[in-house]
């Protein structure tokens, strides 16, 4: 069987994409995008956890036996996160301290899991790693955009403290797109989450039915997790 | 006991473990299409969520914290919320035959609630007693539940509802949790006054 890697890698990019189209994930995609730098911050960490654990199950499915693959896929998921977890307060020490909780809380995201059990449990190794790494970075575009959106909203500006969290180099992308005074508070606080997210899918929706294909309406109703 | 009490409800109602701390949410959309299995999941959620949390205390304390295995955190909580899960299937089958039939194929599915890994680590943050780590444990997951079931109520409604195609499913319930999360958040004079 030949890989269609264009397919694995528009369906993790737009018409798979976890947040707006699987509705997996939902926790990080509210929580962390008070602002487009801190949505960009985790959906990066959540993009190396997924790609590294994808090849991982990926490289071992053969040895997993059917019984047991929740809590293998769950310890393989765990130890990447706690890497990455170290790894991010060691050298992206101020992008931690604002994610704090959320980077432990990967394990918990329903996103890594259910692609580990669709896709790269039944993969070869590389296809695994395309879809985990795809994946991961339409989950960093939904959650920078969804980020963006309530930032520009809520304070006027776009990726604020850019330069701070994620190096000196990101300077030149930090912005102010309204004054000041003019942001509504309320989009940076928990009900501008649910409401912005909200919107987004109903903007994803929209494109699609633009582009003639057909718009999915359950999400992952039907697999809670 | 008075900031025990004040600390119960600040965990229960102000910072609502899924309105203000966003967590659980993949159950908080997933399963509240009927108030009855919404109340299940809640209770079931509340047992573990209170179950792990004791637990995890003593393996941070007697394990993590004596032998400076800090970094084991998330792998030893993650191993301890499965366990406990397990635990609560085997119990609510024993006790509750008819409840367990009613939750079926959620009560595995509770692992991978952030809300009690997260309820786990907000207690090793907050550095609390057993006692006080406990009873925040509980009135989270009290939290959780009545969320749960108000959520799911209102779904019922939206349910018989005309809701324009784009917006149809997720959309509105979206929509429905964020004017839920401003009702909330007239909660939060209750902490400070």
């Amino acid at each position: 069987m030949k890989t269609d890697y264009k397919t694995i890698v528009s369906d993790g990019l737009w018409s798979n994409n976890g947040v707006l189209s699987m509705l997996l994930g939902l926790c990080p995609a509210m929580a962390m995008t008070t602002s487009a730098t801190n949505g960009f911050g985790m959906g990066l960490a959540t993009a190396v956890v997924m790609a590294a654990s994808s090849l991982l199950v990926a490289l071992f499915r053969q040895r997993i036996t059917q019984e047991i693959r929740i809590p293998v896929f769950i310890l393989i998921v765990a130890s990447m996160v706690t890497l990455v977890d170290l790894a991010m307060n060691a050298w992206m020490h101020e992008l931690y301290k604002v994610l704090g909780l959320f980077i432990p809380l990967i394990v918990s995201n329903c996103l890594p899991l259910a692609r580990l059990e669709a896709f790269a449990a039944k993969q070869p190794p590389l296809a695994a790693l395309v879809d985990g790494l795809f994946m991961g970075i339409g989950f960093t575009l939904a959650l920078t955009s969804v980020g963006a959106v309530r930032e520009i909203l809520g304070s006027g500006t776009l990726f604020a403290d850019a330069s701070l969290l994620l190096g000196p180099a990101f300077k030149a992308i930090e912005m102010r797109i309204l004054p000041a005074d003019m942001g509504v508070l309320m989009m940076i606080l928990p009900p501008g989450g649910f409401l912005i997210t909200g919107l987004m899918v109903v903007v994803k929706r929209l494109f699609d039915l633009r582009a003639g294909r057909e718009i999915q309406m359950g999400g992952a109703h039907s697999a809670p997790a | 006991m008075k900031e025990l009490a004040l600390m119960m409800v600040g965990a229960a109602l102000v910072n609502n473990v899924i309105l203000a701390r966003f967590l659980g949410l993949c159950s908080f959309m997933g399963v509240t299409t009927r108030i009855d299995t919404a109340a299940g999941m809640g209770m079931a959620t509340t047992f573990v969520i209170t179950v792990s949390s004791m637990a995890d205390w003593a393996v941070q304390h007697y394990l993590l914290d004596a032998y400076g295995l800090g970094f084991l955190r998330t792998v030893t909580f993650i191993l301890v919320i499965a366990s406990a899960v397990q635990f609560t299937e085997m119990t609510i089958r024993k006790v509750s035959p008819s409840l367990f039939q009613m939750l079926g194929i959620y009560l595995p599915l509770i692992t991978t609630n952030c809300a009690v890994l997260g309820v786990a680590l907000l207690l090793v943050e907050g550095k609390l007693s057993f006692l006080a780590s406990t009873l925040f444990a509980f009135a989270s997951a009290a939290g959780y539940s009545l969320v749960m079931i108000i959520f799911a109520g209102l779904r019922e409604r939206l349910a018989l509802a005309q809701v324009p195609r784009l917006f149809a499913g997720p959309p509105i319930g979206f929509i429905v949790a964020s004017l839920l999360a401003m009702a909330f958040m007239g909660f939060s004079g209750i902490s400070t006054g």
